[in-house]
C-alpha cells in the first residue's frame, strides 16, 4: 500500500460516567489508503462511534476525551491541530455521514443553502459559479432536477433523499476520507442498495479512503476491502473481508457470524452467542469476551490477550494465537 | 375437509382519511392496507416483509383488533370477528398478544418484572397470590430468565432480557396467535440469535402461531412457513417461505430480496437495483403499484391491477405470468 490517507495509531478516548471512567476507544490502531474501504463492525456500545468521532476530533465534550494516540491524516497528526484548523479540515478534507440525515441537516434551511455553505466558506464561491456547482453536485448523488431541489426543505425530502443532499455536502471537498456510520440503517431495503451504489461510485471517481460503520456483516462484505471487529472499545481482529468472513480467527468474530441467519440456509436452531454484551464500566480482568467465549481458558480470565499476527494483514487479539 | 386456519384475512382493507384544515375536510386517503387476504395456521409462522409504510403494522393492529378494518373480515378459528360478542371479542383479545420492536418502550419502568408478567393474568382471571406467583415463575423459566428476575425493574435488564420479558408478558395468558413486530431490530446482533432460537423453542412447545414482521430477510425467511411481501398495501407475492425468499417470482420479491446482502464476500450475484422512490400510499400508482419502479414494467401494468394468482406453487400479482390474464 502506498502512504495511507488516514493512519490512527494507539487511540485512547475515555469517557467519564456515572459509573465511573469507561475507555470508549481503548488502543485503537488502524490505517485505510486511497480508494480504500475499512469496515468497522461490532454491537452497540462498542466504539465504533466513538472511534469515528475521535478521528474528527468531535467527541463529546466535557465527558469524552481523548487521552492518547496518533490520529494521521496524510501524515499530519490530527490531534496536534487547533481547533480552528480542525475546522478548515473537517469542512474539507474529512467528512461524515450519519444514520440519520437530519443531524447534518437544518430543518429551518432550504437544502441549498446547506449545500452552498461549505462551497462559500471552504471553495470561496459565488454567484453563478456556486449555483452551478450546488446544481452539479446534488445531480452527481442522483437527485433528480436538482436546481428545483435546491429550493426544498428538508422535511420535504424522503429519508433516502435527505441522505443523497448529506452525500452531496460530504464530497463537496472533496474530501480525502468519507467516514460512513451506519449511513443506510434507517432506509429501506431498495433505497439502501441505491444508496451502497451511490457510495462506491462517488468513492471510485474521488478515490476516497471510506471508514465504514455498520453491525450489518452483508454490507461489509459487499461495500468493504478490510475490516475491524471492535469488541469493548478495542478492535480485536482485523483483515481482509474475504479472508476474515472465510477463516475467522478470533472466537468473537467467528460467533458473530455463526449467529447471523442466512437465506441460503435454512437451519433449525442458530448458534447464538451466550451472555450479554460487556458493560464497559464493569469489564471483567483478562479477555472482555472470555465471559461468553467457547473457548475461555484459564490465562484469558487473567490476563488480557496482546494482537497477535496469525498471518500477513491479519490480527487477532486472543490467547489462542500465542505461540505455543 | 382439513381444520380451518387459526386465523383467515379476507379482503381486510384500512384507509385513513388525511384531513386538512379547521374545518377537518377530507384531503385525501391513505390506503394503509389495501384488500389483502391471507390465513395463518395453528402453530406456524406467517412473515409479513416489506419497506416501511406498506402496511405491516396497520395489518398487525388490525389483528390486534385495535384498529378496526374499514372493510373486509377476520375469521379466528372460523368465527368473523364482526359476529363475536363482547366475551367472545374479550376472548379473541386474549388469544392474540403482541411483543414490539422496543423493549425499552413496551415496559413500565416503576413495575417490578414479577408484576409486568403477571398484569394480564391479574386482570384477566383474578389468581390467588400463590397460583399468580407459581405462574410467574413459570413464565419466567420458559423464557429463560432466573426467578429472582421477578423482583427486579426494568432497568436492571439488558435489551435481550427486557425483549425476554415483554414475550413472558405475552405468553401469561396462553395465546394461540403472538404478533412480533420487529421483536429483534432494536437488539444487539449478537443478542438476536438468542431471541429467534427462544422464539422458535416457544412455538415448538406451545404450539404457538406467529405473525412475524421484520426488515431482516433472512431472519423472516429463518423463522416463517410463508411469507407475505407487501407494496404500498397490497400483497404482491405470498407462499412457501423458500419459494418466496430463494426463487422470487414477483419483479418486486426480486429486488427486495436481492438487496438482502448474502455474508459471502465473493458472492456473484445478479443485483437489481430499483431506480425511484416509494410512492406515497396516499396516491398510489394505478395499474400495478410497483410499475412505477419495475424494471420489467409492460404497457398493461399502467392500466390494468394484476390480480394475485397461483404461479409456480405459491400467489403472485404480476402481468409477466399467465394467472393474471383471467
Ligand atoms: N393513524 C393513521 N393515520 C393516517 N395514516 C396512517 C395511520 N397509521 C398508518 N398510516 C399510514 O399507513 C401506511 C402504512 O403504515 P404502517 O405503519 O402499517 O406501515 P409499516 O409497513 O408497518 O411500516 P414500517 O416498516 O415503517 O413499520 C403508511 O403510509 C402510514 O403513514
Ligand atoms: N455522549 C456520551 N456520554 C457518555 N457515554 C457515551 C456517550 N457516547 C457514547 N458513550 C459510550 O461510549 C461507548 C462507545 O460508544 P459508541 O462509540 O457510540 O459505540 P458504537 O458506535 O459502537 O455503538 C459506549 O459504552 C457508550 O455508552
Ligand atoms: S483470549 Fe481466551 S476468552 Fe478471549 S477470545 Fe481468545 S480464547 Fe476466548
Ligand atoms: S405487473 Fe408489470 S409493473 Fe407490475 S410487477 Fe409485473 S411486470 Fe412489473
Ligand atoms: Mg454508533
Ligand atoms: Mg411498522
Amino acid at each position: 500500500m502506498s502512504a495511507p490517507v488516514i493512519a490512527v495509531e494507539d487511540l485512547r478516548t475515555h469517557i467519564v460516567t456515572r459509573w465511573g471512567t469507561i475507555k470508549a476507544v481503548d488502543g485503537v490502531s488502524f490505517a485505510v489508503g486511497e480508494g480504500e474501504t475499512l469496515g468497522l463492525v461490532g454491537e452497540s456500545g462498542s466504539g465504533k462511534s466513538m472511534t469515528c468521532l475521535s478521528v474528527l476530533r468531535l467527541v463529546p465534550r466535557p465527558a469524552a476525551r481523548i487521552v492518547g494516540g496518533r490520529v494521521r491524516l496524510d501524515g499530519e497528526d490530527l490531534l496536534q491541530k487547533s481547533a480552528r484548523e480542525m475546522q478548515r479540515i473537517r469542512g474539507k478534507r474529512v467528512a461524515m455521514i450519519l444514520q440519520d440525515p437530519m443531524s447534518s441537516l437544518n430543518p429551518v434551511f432550504s437544502v441549498g443553502m446547506q449545500v452552498r455553505e461549505p462551497l462559500i466558506s471552504y471553495h470561496g464561491l459565488a454567484g453563478r459559479a456556486l449555483r452551478d456547482r450546488a446544481v452539479e453536485l446534488l445531480g452527481s448523488v442522483g437527485i433528480s432536477s436538482p436546481a428545483a431541489r435546491l429550493r426544498a426543505f428538508p422535511h420535504q425530502l424522503s429519508g433516502g433523499m435527505r441522505q443523497r443532499v448529506v452525500g452531496a455536502m460530504a464530497i463537496s471537498g472533496p474530501p480525502r476520507l468519507l467516514i460512513a456510520d451506519e449511513p443506510t440503517t434507517s432506509l429501506d431495503l431498495t433505497i439502501q442498495a441505491q444508496y451502497l451504489r451511490l457510495l462506491k461510485d462517488l468513492q471510485t471517481r474521488h478515490r476516497l479512503a471510506m471508514i465504514f460503520v455498520t453491525h450489518n456483516l452483508g454490507i461489509v462484505a459487499k461495500m468493504c476491502d478490510r475490516v475491524a471487529v471492535m469488541y469493548a472499545g478495542r478492535i480485536v481482529e482485523a483483515g481482509p473481508v474475504e479472508a476474515l468472513f472465510r477463516t475467522p480467527r478470533h472466537p468473537y468474530t467467528r460467533a458473530l457470524l455463526e449467529s447471523v441467519p442466512r437465506l441460503s440456509e435454512s437451519t433449525d436452531w442458530l448458534t447464538a452467542i451466550e451472555g450479554q454484551p460487556p458493560d464497559l464500566a464493569a469489564l471483567p480482568p483478562g479477555c472482555a469476551f472470555a465471559p461468553r467465549c467457547p473457548r475461555v481458558m484459564e490465562r484469558c480470565r487473567a490476563e488480557e490477550p496482546p494482537e497477535f499476527t496469525p498471518a500477513a494483514g491479519r490480527s487477532s487479539r486472543c490467547w489462542l494465537e500465542a505461540p505455543a | 375437509m382439513s381444520a380451518p386456519p387459526l386465523l383467515e384475512a379476507t379482503a381486510l382493507t384500512k384507509h385513513f382519511p388525511l384531513r386538512r384544515g379547521i374545518l377537518g375536510r377530507q384531503a385525501g386517503l391513505v390506503r394503509a392496507v389495501d384488500s389483502i387476504s391471507f390465513t395463518i395456521d395453528a402453530g406456524r409462522t406467517l412473515g409479513l416483509v416489506g419497506e416501511s409504510g406498506c402496511g405491516k403494522t396497520t395489518t398487525s393492529r388490525l389483528i390486534l383488533h385495535v384498529a378496526t378494518p374499514t372493510s373486509g373480515s377476520i375469521r379466528f378459528e372460523g368465527a368473523p370477528l364482526v359476529e363475536l360478542d363482547r366475551d367472545g371479542l374479550r376472548r379473541y383479545r386474549r388469544s392474540v398478544q403482541a411483543v414490539f420492536q422496543d423493549p425499552y418502550a413496551s415496559l413500565d419502568p416503576r413495575m417490578r418484572v414479577g408484576a409486568i408478567v403477571g398484569e394480564p393474568l391479574v386482570i384477566n382471571e383474578r389468581p390467588e397470590t400463590a397460583v399468580l406467583r407459581k405462574r410467574v415463575l413459570e413464565l419466567l423459566e420458559l423464557v429463560g430468565l432466573p426467578a429472582r428476575a421477578a423482583e427486579l425493574f426494568p432497568h436492571e435488564f439488558s435489551g435481550g432480557q427486557r425483549q425476554r420479558i415483554a414475550i413472558a408478558r405475552a405468553l401469561a395468558l396462553s395465546p394461540k396467535l403472538v404478533v412480533l413486530d420487529e421483536p429483534v431490530s432494536a437488539l444487539d446482533v449478537s443478542i438476536r440469535a438468542q431471541i429467534l432460537n427462544l422464539l422458535r423453542g416457544l412455538q415448538r412447545r406451545l404450539g404457538v402461531s406467529f405473525l412475524f414482521i421484520a426488515h431482516d430477510l433472512a431472519a423472516v425467511a429463518h423463522m416463517s412457513d410463508t411469507i407475505a411481501v407487501m407494496y404500498l398495501g397490497k400483497i404482491v407475492e405470498l407462499g412457501a417461505a423458500a419459494d418466496v425468499a430463494l426463487r422470487p417470482k414477483h419483479p418486486y420479491t426480486q429486488a427486495l430480496f436481492s438487496a438482502a446482502l448474502p455474508l459471502d464476500p465473493g458472492a456473484r450475484r445478479e443485483e437489481i437495483i430499483l431506480s425511484g422512490e416509494i410512492p406515497s400510499p396516499l396516491d398510489p400508482p394505478p395499474g400495478c403499484r410497483f410499475h412505477t419502479r419495475c424494471p420489467l414494467v409492460m404497457e398493461r401494468c399502467r392500466r390494468d391491477e394484476p390480480p394475485l394468482a397461483p404461479e409456480a406453487g405459491r400467489l403472485v400479482a404480476c402481468h409477466l405470468y399467465p394467472g393474471s390474464a383471467t
